[in-house]
């Protein structure tokens, strides 16, 4: 076991774990942060993501070693109050059935906006074709991701 | 099925009031005799001021609504929809409705979600339920102004008297309707739909915005005051028994609590239940998992350890040429003559189809929190069936049913494999043994090598079309791994000269059901080589599809249970499907158009695939159209097109890339790099589902918008560049072209 600062969504948390653990594993057991998903633990389905240093990971496979480092930021921390453009589109639009993949979408959605804030249809399939959804929502993903940088927009052009 | 559909309300049910200790108004409505007593019990318990949830609607003083949603949700939006029933009768404002996921409980009646049939056995209850409180406000509305019922009418959360004009909120008529008898049955008027205004609109999950952010609601999220957390290890080949293992060596592990042996089969000697393994429980669930990778266990050989997939497939072929009457080849239906019809046909055509093993791959692996003390367990489970998995639970601790008290969690997805409750029996074991709250994670692995998984099959298939193109005669033998095809299946019924043979494979394979059992794979099979034959007629599919279907309207079922098959609504969603699709247009070589249509969990869908394959072989399904009748009224119109869009998308993830190799009796595939699932880049781009309303009483909607795909994408396929597959999935078969 080994001790570790961890800077989860703004606050500091010391953990005392395997060093070889995911983060995932961290988040979940350790720090009650359940939003990322175990779905695949191999990198295969992305229901895990969340941003290190503001860049979109796959947590099952980030040992808790190496994120001791970077701001670490999990659905639960990407709006303080479920008001971030893609939750507000996923809510608008229906998108989830069972929701299980969801957090994980909306991790790597944020990502592509981040830097691509009007994404085509083929820029939304590249940026998410990693993330599985079991219930095939992918339609109602698609619509979701334009439809947040839509109401990304119209909220810049308020503020400008 | 349709006996349920078609039973009077009253003779299964009764209707309660009770007053709450807090003050509101419950309206128990108990489905079950049995539930009877439960019931009475609890109201004893609400006189005492306990908050017991034992009814579906709840009003406060302040005019909430609470609403009991029993069903598990799965993601067919059943917490959802089945509220709004209520909401709607009720005259309740959707704003002030809260549900409340219900444990399980005798007094909500039925609460398995399977076999799309929550919406059939609940849909008229439901609105029963919200009438019979909407009658019950009134009534309190009208004696509080001294005014007929008829004059009042509750609509928005309150109870308005047309004539004056005056309002009373829900909330404050519940002091007074509390006092009030329940209305006799018959009294209660149900809405006209022609009034409805939530029904039929599009309501968001009311989880939503739960979901969006992370909160703890699926059975893995679960945890308990000095959890421990477990893994369980079995036989690769199925249900073969531990023989030893270094149990000492893991126990030396970091982190790791214990590690034993569960050598018990219960139900005996059934693979679906509690079968022997090896458990390891930690203090993480990393500590468990690293441990696991340390495991060694000698297995004994197991039923079956030689069997795989080109074996069966041989066994199949062999059993295709045995005549009738062989050793394991029934005859399962004989109409007219079939050798007479072949000698007489314009064209025979001969094909066999086959389709292999696949997962559920729950995007939620297998879990399930367990609490074992003494003979009581308490479990919360994403389980499809919580009454199930109560009774194997207290089968696997020996105690009442009773005694275990099952918590509903949400679920990452159903298909049909939580129908099952075995993560709920290894759970219970590993915590009897070790006395703590045990949270088991299976892992992807575990989930692909001891699902319960949708059987493979073979189809040996003869056909033939007279010489005005009609369809004459149609021979299919059937080679199973558990159920065959029924004597009733699509196309019996609607052809003269009629044969179906089946056989089983012995193979000691798990299986369960797999969203649209059977349908999601007699579908393909069927509607393909129907279209193989409309091509050797030279008819138009579609055309060829409709004459087929007939002119009559319910073609009765065989037998006391055989059940019937609307003809005429499935002729209008084919006719409605061909064209919306805009079946017929001209398309350029590399494209086409192709029909699937099926009957099945009393619903009746059509769809059009277009697809586009490059001559280097690539597919794109462009568009796929989908004409659906599940009835009079959609429920939640955004849930169901969610539904019909997920089981299109489904279908096709299916058809195009799963698939499991069985070899030395285990299944080959790992995790999701060898198990392939469709991703967002080859969705369809465009799907248009088209609700057609008829006049029955609305059924459910996980199902049966499934099967049409798979054929209607290869029908396209073929139309498309000529080659006719035969196997499922789509990715074994080149579909090059020049
Ligand atoms: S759980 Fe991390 S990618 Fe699947
Ligand atoms: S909504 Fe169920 S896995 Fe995506």
């Amino acid at each position: 076991m080994s001790r570790f600062t961890l800077r989860v969504n703004g606050q500091s948390h010391k953990v005392d774990v395997a060093p070889d653990t995911p983060l995932l594993w961290v988040l979940r057991d350790n720090l009650g942060l359940v939003g990322a998903k175990f779905g695949c633990g191999i990198g295969q389905c992305a229901a895990c993501v969340v941003h290190l240093g503001g860049a979109p990971i796959r947590s099952c496979m980030m040992p808790v070693s190496a994120a001791a480092s970077a701001d670490i930021t999990t659905i639960e921390g990407l709006s303080a109050d479920g008001s971030h453009a893609l939750q507000k589109a996923w809510c608008e639009l229906d998108v989830a059935q069972c929701g299980y993949c969801q957090p994980g979408q909306i991790m790597s959605a944020a990502a592509l906006l981040a830097h691509n804030p009007n994404p085509s249809d083929d820029d939304i399939d590249d940026a998410m074709a990693g993330n599985i959804c079991r219930c095939a929502t992918y339609h109602r993903i698609r619509a979701g991701i334009h439809k947040a940088a839509e109401i990304m927009a119209a909220a810049k052009e308020v503020r400008t | 099925m349709s006996a349920i559909l078609e039973a009077p309300l009253g003779r299964r049910s009764f209707l309660k009031i009770v007053t709450m200790a807090g003050g509101g108004l419950v309206l128990g409505y108990y489905v079950r005799p049995e539930a009877r007593a439960d019931a009475a019990k609890a109201d004893v318990k609400n006189a005492e001021g306990s908050f017991a949830p034992n009814a579906f609607i709840r009003i406060g003083p302040d005019g909430t609504v609470t609403v009991y949603s029993a069903r598990p949700e799965v993601g067919q939006g059943i917490k959802t929809s089945l509220p709004m029933v209520v909401a709607e009768e009720l005259g309740a404002d959707w704003g002030s409705v809260k549900v409340v996921s219900a444990q399980l409980d005798p007094v909500f009646g039925p609460q398995f979600a399977g076999g799309s049939m929550s919406t059939p056995m609940d849909y008229a209850v439901m609105r029963k339920m919200g009438a019979t409180a909407r009658t019950i406000l009134v009534e309190a509305a009208a004696q509080t102004w001294g005014a007929p019922a008829g004059e009042c009418v509750a609509a928005g959360g309150m109870v308005r008297h047309t004539p004056s004009g005056r309002s009373i909120k829900f909330g404050d008529l519940v002091a007074k309707a509390s006092t009030l008898p329940v209305p006799a049955e018959d009294s209660v008027k149900l809405k006209d739909p022609k009034n409805f205004t939530l029904l039929g609109s599009r309501i968001g999950g009311v989880d939503n915005p739960k979901v969006v952010t992370g909160q703890p609601l699926f059975g893995i999220d679960q945890t308990r005051p000095g959890m421990v957390y477990a893994v369980y290890e079995k036989s690769p080949v199925w249900g073969a028994r531990p023989l030893s293992a270094n149990l000492d060596q893991v126990r030396a592990l970091p982190g790791v609590r214990d590690a034993f042996i569960i050598d018990r089969t219960v139900p005996e000697n059934e693979l679906t239940g509690l079968v022997p393994g090896v458990a390891i429980v930690a203090d993480s669930t990393w500590a468990a998992f690293s441990a696991r990778r340390q495991l060694k266990v000698q297995w004994e050989e197991g039923r079956f350890p030689d069997s795989s997939w080109d074996d069966f497939a041989r066994q199949a072929r062999e059993l295709a040429n045995a005549a009738p009457g062989a050793n394991n080849v029934t005859e399962a239906r004989r109409d007219g003559d079939l050798d007479k019809a072949f000698a007489g046909a314009a064209r025979v055509v001969e094909a066999s189809y086959s389709y292999p093993f696949i997962s559920h791959a729950n995007l939620e692996p297998q879990n399930c929190l367990a609490h074992v003390q003494g003979d009581r367990a308490e479990v919360w489970a994403p389980t499809q069936d919580p009454e199930g998995a109560r009774r194997l639970a207290s089968k696997v601790l020996g105690t009442a049913p009773e005694k275990v008290q099952v918590n509903i969690t949400r679920i990452g997805g159903g298909f049909g494999r939580r129908l099952d409750a075995d993560p709920v029996a290894e759970a219970v074991a590993i915590s009897q043994r070790v006395g703590l709250p045990v949270k088991l994670t299976w892992n992807r692995t575990d989930d692909l090598q001891h699902d319960h998984y949708r059987p493979g099959g073979f189809h040996f298939l003869k056909g033939a079309v007279d010489s005005k193109g009609g369809l004459s005669a149609w021979r299919s033998h059937h080679v199973a791994f558990g159920s065959n095809m029924g004597a009733d299946d699509y196309p019996a019924r609607f052809v003269p000269n009629y044969l179906l043979l089946n056989s089983k494979l012995e193979n000691g394979i798990p299986q369960g059901p797999w969203r649209a059992p059977g349908s999601n794979t007699y579908a393909w099979v069927v509607c393909c080589f129907l279209d193989e034959l409309a091509r050797a007629a030279g008819r138009d599919p579609v055309e060829f599809n409709l004459a087929l279907l007939g002119d009559r309207d319910l073609v009765p079922g065989s037998g006391a249970r055989g059940r019937p098959y609307n003809a005429s609504r499935m002729r209008n969603v084919v006719r409605q499907v061909a064209e919306k699709a805009g079946w017929g247009k001209p398309l350029s070589r590399g494209k086409g158009m192709g029909l699937g249509y099926y009957f099945c969990h009393q619903g009746y869908v059509a769809e059009v695939a277009e697809v586009t394959v490059s001559p280097k072989g690539e597919l794109r399904v462009d568009r796929v159209v989908a004409a659906v009748d599940v009835g009079s009224q959609i429920v939640n119109l955004s849930g169901a097109e969610n539904q019909v869009q997920g089981a299109i998308i489904d279908g096709l993830s299916a058809a195009w890339l799963q698939e499991l190799d069985i070899r030395q009796g285990r299944v080959v595939q790992a995790n999701f790099d060898d198990y392939t699932m469709l991703r967002m880049n080859d969705a369809p781009r465009a799907i248009e589902v088209h609700f057609i309303k008829t006049d029955y009483p609305p059924t459910g909607l996980g199902e049966p918008a499934l099967p049409p795909l798979a054929p209607a994408v290869y029908n396209a396929i073929f139309a498309a560049t000529g080659k006719r597959v035969r196997q499922l999935p789509l990715s074994r078969t080149d579909l090059s072209w020049s």
